[in-house]
């Protein structure tokens, strides 16, 4: 019994064991000088691991008792997070390098941070859901203040700390809460006692608080404050990180526990997703618009997209998860070529990163700034781009779920949206020439940038298959 | 090879664009001249090409032809396919694009992407007037802004900055509420497919929309979407203050294509979605579109006459005669539509020749203040001659186009609406008041101005893009069943397949009501 529990976890396991021997070994042999190779060979093993799970799972396996669940919808989840962790992995290996930051502890961290996120995703446990969030919230504190001696990344790391933390405490006074009324802990449980009936008042409570706690997580208005400091502060490759695993990873934990655990009382907590949601599609669309700071617009950008992915899991239908898993996809391949760019963003060998500073980059690097033109527009939602369908797919599911209301508030705010996008475009093709951008270092941000730009133009043809996924991983979440 | 042709005559530009981003290096004159070569190419071929869908076309099947299907992403379709109405707005834009491209040899200035952004601005409007899937549609119809936003920003005036964001601000904001119209349609009709959608009846009972009661219910919420879109790309007034900012602005080409063929797409909507798809929504509004319409073409003549910027003029003139347009598609009668379809591709030629005079001087003077002109025709004899041939077009000489499509709106709307027939009349000789004023303070008088002492008349090439322009503008002038054989059949189905749903919606509610 135990055997066939542990061969569904066994991802889990091997990437565990791989990140602490992969500790003892460089700790015993070369340290830092081992760091370049380290993120590599991460980056490997988070892109074969990916593989594997999408490639070999199949059916719905349920785990130590209904705590661990691997089903399409984890796995959907998983291979976009190993994916994107692995790309964002390679590409940042050569900018921390040049900085001296490139520690051996930082493959290693994102590679335990790898496990709780996989962990969060498969949870059918509060007490799973919680371990692997802590995992993952721990080891990225440790990351965003990689540069030790850097005021910004260490406050940017208290930030995070101080406010993860309160998060995670009002996950868990929910978590007791609802433990308390359900008078358990797994989530087949609690679907159970809260599907029958009236909801008692104290299970709303507890429901209400841990929507609270990944609302944080997901960096979702009135829980955002975090983010734009944190996505300034920390080093760039960092920052590219929070905005693209660590993101699925809680929203796919957002749709488990809500259909999981909460899927018979929909009509309780779909007022508070809808809210969330165009909270934070307003607020990332108006406060993005006085930012010169371009990590600090995506992080306000990356408020506003969660909104939408929100909208989608706020139609409380499979059809809105499909869409919001759809728009995810979209969104990591999308911000993985965005900070691609801007990771070789430099003057004099030094980071930049005010969009100032790419004045008339069009005529400088006509080629990229193609790309980042076409990353743009997709992030604003303009069509023919890959972004545009991911809105679409969110605004079809609010619309077949009577969320019209939220359809219209949506696209307005993607209209607002648009111009500190644009403002980005201004300043490449229309500005005043002004100093000159180094030229790009690294040959892997450069594949990034444009196969991600490439995807965006292409995937409108038959997104990959990436919808027939989402399909089947929307369906393992609805009730059977 | 019929089921493949539209997509044929789309792509071509795009498949010019994609071997320009990848085989054309270098900012030198060879690179440039190729640039410019390659698209001239590619357009023209595009023309020839679609001449092949105007023979093959049979005007008297008022269906689809040249369908071609195929499945894409969520459940969507692929499919193109031209009818009728659209198929001369397909013509006007591959006629209209090889003149741009042409009238563009002097650009010097990012030669290559110039000439990529106009190559792919030409697909996506071929691909709104052959899309047969809503969101296909909106696909085009949306992308299009990203090349035009380009155009303007890039290779516009001074002020091209905030033209640029307010024309894509602006017109993005139209559009997206229509988008969600049609994901609501999605979701009540559960498909996409145009022709498909044309046929289903929407519901159209009276509803109650945050306390407002709302006559005709989803069919007038989802035509005052539509209309959200179509009204500001017409653009109708008072949403119109976009155009005059971006026709200022834009490059020569850019402004041409934006009146002849950018500003089409609204007339077309009107008649591809709003009538046929909401006709009881249409009803109830009516009125509305039919006083805005007349407003428009009194106010904005009366605005055109005081300009100081002959782009400026000629941009208000566009909206005076848009307003004619929307007035004769809400007539819905033969004569209206008819005339409505006729006065876009006539405006297409006319507004586009007129931009392009205003270019020919500008190349020369660099600036459009009509003051800086004056007795251009003592140097300029065959300027003159051209630049009078389009004046007269724009007022509606008979003889030429402008006078049919004018002459058969107001012929419409005076069957169902006297009083904005009456004031939408003054508009002629509005017109005629500024066109004539802004010719005589340009053209006419001695050559007093020292500057103007050198400038040369056009050369032979700008004298052959002309050439086409006014040649369709007399064809159409002294025989017009050359556009209104083709459209007619298809208007007829049209204003038919309307008036039963109008017959169908009142009996029902007749129904109800009892």
């Amino acid at each position: 019994m135990i055997q066939a529990d542990l061969n569904i976890i066994l991802p889990e396991i091997l990437l565990a064991i791989y990140a602490m021997l992969a500790l003892l070994a460089v700790v015993y042999t070369g340290k830092d000088k081992m760091a370049p190779m380290l993120t590599w060979l991460t980056a490997g093993v988070f892109a074969i691991l990916a593989v594997w799970i999408g490639v070999s799972g199949e059916g719905e396996n349920v785990a130590f008792n209904g705590m661990f669940h691997d089903d399409a919808f984890s796995r959907f989840a998983k291979v976009a997070i190993l994916l994107s962790g692995s790309a964002v992995l390679v590409m940042g290996a050569d900018y921390m390098q040049r900085r001296n930051m490139l520690r051996f502890e930082y493959p290693i961290l994102v590679a335990l941070a790898m496990v709780g996120m996989m962990t969060m995703v498969s949870a059918g446990d509060l007490m799973t859901l919680y371990m692997g969030l802590e995992l993952q919230s721990l080891a990225l504190y440790v990351v965003a203040t990689l540069r030790r001696d850097g005021v910004k990344s260490t406050e940017a790391g208290m930030k995070y700390f101080l406010l993860g933390a309160l998060s995670s405490g009002l996950l868990l006074y929910g978590s007791s809460l609802v433990y308390g009324f359900a008078g358990t802990t797994t989530f087949a449980g609690i679907v159970e006692a809260v599907g029958h009936g009236h909801t008692p008042l104290g299970l709303l409570f507890g429901l209400t608080f841990v929507i609270s706690g990944l609302a944080f997580k997901v960096s979702a208005v009135p829980f955002h404050m975090w983010t734009p400091d944190v996505y300034e502060g920390a080093p760039t490759p960092i920052t590219a990180f929070f905005a693209t695993a660590p993101k699925v990873a809680a929203m796919a934990l957002f749709a488990r526990v809500l259909f999981d655990a909460f899927g018979g009382v929909i009509g309780d907590w779909q007022q508070i997703l809808a809210l969330l949601s165009v909270l934070s599609m307003f607020l990332g669309a108006v406060a993005a618009i006085g930012q010169t700071n371009i990590k600090r617009l995506m992080a306000y950008s990356s408020i506003a997209h969660m909104g939408y992915a929100l909208m989608g899991l706020a139609s409380g239908t499979a059809l809105g998860v499909e869409a919001m898993l759809i728009y995810m996809a979209i969104y990591v391949t999308m911000n993985v070529g965005t900070f691609a760019f801007i990771l070789s963003m430099e003057k004099d060998g030094q980071p930049v990163t005010d969009i100032a500073s790419l004045n008339q980059y069009s005529k400088q690097a006509s080629g990229r700034s193609l790309a980042l033109l076409v990353l743009l527009f997709s992030l604003a939602g303009v069509p023919p781009f890959l972004g545009f369908f991911g809105k679409l797919s969110v605004l079809l599911a609010a619309v077949d779920a009577g969320l019209a209301w939220l359809a219209i508030a949506g696209v307005v705010a993607s209209v607002i949206g648009a111009f500190y996008y644009l403002r980005i475009v201004y300043f490449m093709y229309f500005g005043e020439e002004g100093d000159k951008l180094d030229a790009p270092r690294s040959p892997v941000q450069q594949v990034m940038l444009i196969a991600s730009a490439a995807i965006m133009l292409l995937g409108i043809v038959n997104f990959f298959g990436v919808d027939t996924a989402a399909q089947a991983a929307a369906a393992a979440l609805m009730p059977h | 090879m019929n089921d493949m042709l539209l997509s044929l005559v789309t792509f071509i530009p795009t498949f010019a664009a994609l071997i320009l981003v990848v085989f054309l290096r270098g900012e030198d004159e060879m690179a440039q001249r190729n640039a410019k070569r390659v698209a001239l190419t590619a357009t023209s071929i595009t023309f020839l090409t679609s001449l092949f869908v105007l023979s093959g076309f049979d005007p008297s099947d008022t269906g689809f032809q040249f369908v071609e299907e195929r499945d894409w992403l969520m459940g969507l379709k692929y499919k193109l396919g031209v009818d009728g109405i659209s198929i001369l707005f397909v013509m006007l834009t591959t006629f209209i694009m090889p003149l741009v491209i042409w009238a563009s040899w002097d650009v010097k200035v990012r030669v290559k992407e110039y000439m990529i952004a106009f190559l792919l601005l030409e697909t996506l409007m071929l691909g709104v007037f052959m899309a047969l899937d809503l969101v296909l549609f909106y696909l085009f119809f949306e992308a299009g802004l990203i090349p035009m936003f380009l155009i303007i920003g890039i290779w516009g005036g001074a002020n091209r900055i905030y033209a640029s964001f307010k024309f894509f601000l602006y017109t993005f904001l139209g559009s997206v509420l229509m988008l969600v119209a049609m994901i609501a349609m999605f979701v009540d009709a559960g498909t996409t497919d145009i022709p498909t959608l044309m046929a289903h009846q929407f519901a159209s009972g009276t509803m109650n929309v945050m306390g407002i009661t709302v006559i005709g219910g989803m069919q007038t919420l989802m035509f005052l979407a539509f209309f959200a879109s179509f009204a500001v790309k017409m653009p109708m007034w008072p949403v119109h203050t976009w155009l005059p900012d971006a026709h200022v602005q834009a490059p020569t080409a850019g402004s041409v294509v934006l009146a002849a063929i950018l500003l089409k797409m609204g007339g077309y909507g009107f008649l591809r979605f709003s009538l046929p798809m909401f006709p009881i929504g249409a009803e109830v509004l009516t009125p509305l579109v039919m006083w805005m319409s007349a407003i428009a073409i009194v106010y904005t003549s009366l605005v055109a006459l005081v300009q100081e910027d002959m782009k400026k003029l000629i941009a208000y003139s566009s909206v005076a005669h848009m307003g004619y347009v929307t007035m004769g598609i809400f007539a819905a009668n033969q004569q209206g539509i008819d005339g409505a379809i006729f006065q876009m591709i006539s405006h297409g030629f006319i507004s586009g020749a007129l931009f392009l005079c205003v270019g020919v001087i500008y190349d020369r003077m660099h600036t459009r203040e009509i003051d800086a002109y004056g007795g251009l025709v003592n140097r300029m004899p065959a300027y003159a001659l051209i630049f009078m041939f389009f004046t007269m077009a724009n007022v509606g000489l008979p003889g030429t186009s402008g006078f049919v499509g004018e002459f058969l709106t107001l012929m419409g709307v005076f069957q169902v609406n006297t009083w904005v027939a009456l004031i939408a009349t003054s508009g002629v000789i509005l017109s005629a008041a500024y066109a004539l004023w802004l010719y005589r303070r340009v053209v006419m008088g001695d050559l007093i101005k020292e500057s103007l002492k050198t400038i040369s008349d056009m050369t032979n090439r700008e004298k052959m893009i002309f050439a086409p322009l006014v040649a369709m503008t007399l064809i159409l002038g002294v025989y017009p069943s050359l556009v209104t054989d083709i459209i007619g059949p298809s208007v007829e189905n049209l204003i038919s397949n309307y008036d039963t749903a109008l017959a169908q919606g009142a009996s029902a509610s007749q129904t109800a009501s009892h």
